[in-house]
């Protein structure tokens, strides 16, 4: 296997015995993405091949001095380009930031430097994170490893597609309704949305302040642990960051015997085919391992959807109302300072940004807030309360990722609302704030990854981690990685 | 048919807190355009508001100075708005969960006693600054997200002249509080005048109009006279108030109107999810009350039972806190409360008056004038020399000491030198010295004068009547 393919902690312990360099393992991943990026794509900014060399040659230097940083040092890996990034521009995949550089870096980025990560570019997405498919990518275009014809999933799409097709080791996504997730689950590979607060938001650029949430995306749950590891902080620059105690990866461990899993078969039953045998079969596996099925009956699911448009879109509505071309990003020149606006805003979102924020200030208008924004914010109370619920009869909740996997890009979807409704599964861990993973879990007929989400008690990253981690164990799905058109001779390790 | 105007009024403060409400920058005015800014007063894309505590310490204490009760539950909302000097196109407020609620304020004018409700506190960011120039409109974010209280009234004033001294009481207290600066000439201090008007007698309101952003008492006085006036001639010729908002346009002395009812904002209003809701435990709000400064009103009860003033002194000095702290400042090097008080009120206040100046412009500080207070009180001085001094010294700006030595003023009190000028006014005055040998008490007038004379007005009278008592007894 290529060192590009391989899982951040294998490379890490390679890194640690010596048997291999950082540079080599940037000259491997710099090689993927000459081979992979004009038909995967996932990336908007890639950085200068120098500029990648001299960090990996620093963290050769610290190893060679025994002084190496942490477990991500000398790893490359992307960041989702909605993370700020000093010196270097970040888009958020919008025309009206395409010549956007931003001054000062998310925290969490500055925390990947300190750990002495390798950034290796921006990872594309859907513009300003809104859409499951990357299709809302204004300045770039991301496309499913294991089938290029078919989506990456989104929004983290760029964030996913690297990771899956070794053009990074592992990146940063951010998951408002699933962003992280759901590309994880199209593309084959793990995704974790921690707790809403375990990692702080300065610096991401927001769609939804109280649903977002930055999380790693991975080879393996060992890897997701490590990067936790280095991300989940208190932050006094983002009032809403929690002080947490963390030890996942040493505290890594496979007993999962005894666990309970909750599990609403109606969401089982809602998806496709292929993808309910992969979901049935992971339940007798767990339950193989020694966990108990609790059966959950959610009386929230019909509503949640609608419950998670109406939030996001109304915060996203006035999140984004700063893009108006005045102190930064692109202005569109008009008559007066209002034609300014108009011109800028019209020219510079796409449709999907504009579609919800319309939706959003409507929701948010005089005489339709308590119709729709407060109605919403009770039934965000009500689902918070069933999950509390729930976590009395169980550990943690088990149910797919999507209803189904990767389809083709380009397909047009009747309606708007039909894509929105496709998200039915994720949107529930972020109006709660509960940590939810998506694992791979197998694959369709049609060689389309399949993935299996387990959500968690706030702040039991833990359990979510020791449950994905014993089932990686005792299934290969996670090891599975997709056939690279392009790909020259096979290097052995 | 006569009407009387009902006045309500909206008053922004801005906090004296060293720095902004939802970042680090600097508060202080007057700083080159855009250099007290960050990623988050600019509303760079995902910088985030952190509240500052120290503001909220402030409103607190704003709020229990004006009798309010305080919200143990509060919260800040988004108000959304295009305008270029609103960086995010929103700004962080209060919308249904203010700080502080339910108080009031007693005012005097009109010979009487007024109770002003007051609505609610909240607190706020500021918005940056346009600045018009021939190349165009720029902008300055230097004061964008400066922390701001708005003091909302209830509709209770009957006059202009009560909405000045309401506002100048507001004012006063804010100053003692020790919240805002409230210098008006840098727009620490704004009103937002709400008026109509009304058949005497009436028990229903009129139709109001908000008279935006007034930043004087003469403004607001000025303003709100006009819209009185205006309205009731709109009434009076038969035409309907319109709800408006108006802008006082200060060089023409007129009312521009900015938009009416029909074209109001939407502002969409809803929680900061940047922002967590904000618990205020009873002990917070105890620690708040126990820390705060002494208000007026607790100080002229002082006055009256421990310093012995008059009720009018003690009002004269509590009304205005610059000249209270003056008049605190020169007790800490004078102990005598009374002699001071009286020096401040009347002395200085004269010349204060007569120039039309503040006691913040003052030339001197309070402790020169302890020191002027404490050389009368020696006897270096007279008391009549004293107040040519303080007279000097508000021109010139100089110390007493200097004044006093430069113009040889100083009373002779070396008792030798005078007893050899007394020796020398004896000798040369038989006549008087025998008159008063003889019973003429009044004679040593005479003499007195003559020392007096003789030492140029430097000796202390008292001294030199007692020496010369004392040689024409031998």
């Amino acid at each position: 296997m290529r060192l590009c393919d391989m899982p951040l902690y294998q490379l890490s312990a390679m890194l640690d015995e010596k048997s291999i360099s950082a540079k080599e393992i940037a000259q491997d991943v710099m090689k993927r993405i000459g081979e992979a990026n004009a038909t995967v794509g996932g990336y908007i900014t890639i950085l200068d091949e120098k500029e990648i060399m001299e960090s990996a040659q620093k963290t050769d230097e610290r190893i060679a001095a025994g002084a190496r940083r942490s477990k991500i040092d000398g790893i490359p890996y992307a960041l989702k380009d909605n993370m700020c990034t000093k010196g270097i521009r970040t888009t958020c995949s919008s025309k009206l930031l395409e010549n956007f550089v931003p001054v000062y870096n998310a925290t969490v980025y500055e925390h990947l430097i300190n750990a002495g990560g390798v950034l290796v570019g921006k990872a594309d997405m859907d513009e300003f994170a809104m859409g499951s498919a990357n299709e809302n990518s204004a300045l770039s275009f991301t496309r499913n490893p294991w089938d290029t014809k078919k989506v990456a999933g989104g929004s983290s799409g760029g964030s996913s597609a690297t990771v899956a097709s070794g053009q990074a080791v592992f990146s940063l996504g951010s998951d408002t309704g699933g962003s992280i997730r759901l590309p994880a689950s199209f593309c084959g590979i793990t995704g974790f949305k921690p707790t809403y607060s375990a990692v702080p938001r300065y610096g991401v650029i927001a769609f939804a302040s109280s649903l977002d949430q930055v999380g790693p995306l991975t080879k393996d749950i060992r890897d997701t642990a490590i990067v936790l590891d280095e991300i989940v902080k208190y932050d006094d620059k983002d009032s809403t960051s929690a002080k947490i105690a963390t030890n996942y990866a040493q505290n890594l461990n496979n007993n999962i015997k005894g666990m309970r899993i909750g599990v609403d078969a109606s969401l089982v039953e809602a998806t496709d085919e292929d993808t309910k045998a992969a979901v049935l079969t992971a339940i007798e596996k767990f339950k193989e391992m020694g966990c108990k099925i609790v059966d959950l009956s959610f009386n929230h699911n019909e509503i949640m959807v609608a419950a998670y448009y109406i939030i996001s879109s109304a915060e996203a509505s006035s999140n984004l109302a700063r893009f108006d071309g005045m102190t930064y990003g692109v202005r569109r020149e008009g008559e007066n300072v209002i034609d300014t606006y108009v011109n800028t805003r019209s020219w510079g979102f796409g449709p999907e940004v504009k579609r919800r924020i319309m939706m959003g200030t409507f929701v948010l208008s005089s005489g339709y807030y308590d119709a729709y924004y407060k109605k919403a914010l009770q039934d965000r109370t009500l689902i918070k309360h069933n999950f509390d619920a729930a976590f009395e009869l169980c550990d943690c909740v088990l149910s797919p990722t999507t209803i189904f996997t990767a389809y083709d890009a380009g397909k047009k979807l009747e309606h708007p609302t039909d894509a929105y409704m496709s998200d039915v599964f994720t949107p529930m861990a972020n109006i709660a704030g509960l940590p939810a993973a998506s694992i791979p879990c197998g694959f369709a007929k049609n060689g389309m990854p399949i993935g299996l989400q387990l959500i968690g008690n706030s702040y039991q990253e833990q359990t979510l981690l020791n449950m994905a981690y014993a089932y990686q164990q005792e299934t290969d799905f996670h090891l599975q990685r997709p056939k690279m058109t392009g790909e020259g001779e096979k290097d052995e390790v | 048919m006569k009407y009387e105007v009902v006045i309500g009024l909206e008053i922004h403060a801005e906090l004296s807190t060293q720095s902004k409400v939802f970042c680090g920058c600097s508060t202080a005015f007057g700083a080159e355009p855009n250099t007290n800014v960050c990623p988050v007063c600019l509303g760079m894309p995902g910088a985030l508001p952190v509240l500052n505590k120290k503001a909220v310490e402030y409103i607190v204490r704003a709020g229990l100075a004006l009798n309010c009760e305080i919200a143990n539950y509060s919260k800040m909302d988004r108000k959304n708005y295009f305008y270029p000097d609103l960086p995010k196109a929103y700004q962080i407020s209060q919308f249904d969960l203010p700080f502080c609620k339910g108080g009031y304020l007693n005012i005097q004018a009109d010979g009487k006693e007024h109770t002003v409700g007051i609505t609610r506190i909240h607190l706020e960011e500021d918005a940056g600054k346009l600045v018009h120039t021939p190349g165009g409109t720029l902008v300055d974010y230097n004061r964008s997200s400066m922390p701001l209280i708005e003091i909302v009234s209830e509709p209770d004033m009957r006059s202009a002249k009560q909405a000045v001294e309401y506002a100048k009481a507001i004012r006063n207290i804010l100053l003692f509080a020790k919240v805002s600066n409230c210098k008006m000439q840098e727009g620490a201090l704004r009103f937002d005048a709400n008026v109509s008007v009304r058949p005497f007698g009436s028990k229903s309101y009129g139709t109001r109009t908000e008279i935006k952003n007034l930043s004087s008492f003469k403004m607001l006085q000025k303003a709100i006279d006009y819209e009185y006036q205006r309205q009731v001639s709109m009434i009076e010729k038969g035409e309907k108030i319109r709800q408006q908002t108006l802008r006082w346009n200060e060089s023409s002395n007129r009312i521009i109107a900015l938009r009416s009812k029909e074209d109001a904002h939407d502002y969409r209003y809803f929680p900061d999810p940047d922002l967590l809701p904000v618990i205020l435990s009873d002990a917070f709000i105890e620690d708040v009350r126990s820390k705060m400064p002494q208000m007026p009103e607790e100080k002229k009860k002082m006055y009256i039972e421990q310093f012995q003033l008059s009720e009018y002194d003690a009002e004269v000095l509590t009304a205005n806190s610059e000249l209270c702290a003056f008049y605190e400042e020169v007790l800490q090097d004078y102990n005598e409360p009374k002699i001071a008080a009286n020096w401040v009120n009347v002395e200085l206040m004269a010349l204060l008056n007569q120039s039309d100046m503040l006691v913040e412009e003052l030339p001197f500080a309070a402790c020169d004038m302890a020191q002027l207070l404490q050389n009368i009180q020696s006897g270096k001085i007279s008391g009549k020399m004293g107040k040519g001094v303080l007279a000097d010294m508000f021109e010139t700006g100089k110390s007493p000491e200097e004044i006093i030595s430069a113009k040889g003023l100083s009373q002779i009190s070396d008792t030798a030198e005078l007893e050899k000028i007394a020796d020398e006014v004896l000798a040369n005055n038989p006549a008087s010295v025998a008159d008063y040998r003889a019973g003429k008490e009044k004679a040593i007038g005479f003499l007195v004068g003559q020392v007096m004379k003789a030492t140029k007005g430097a000796a202390n009278p008292q001294s030199v009547n007692e020496i010369l008592r004392t040689k024409l007894n031998e």
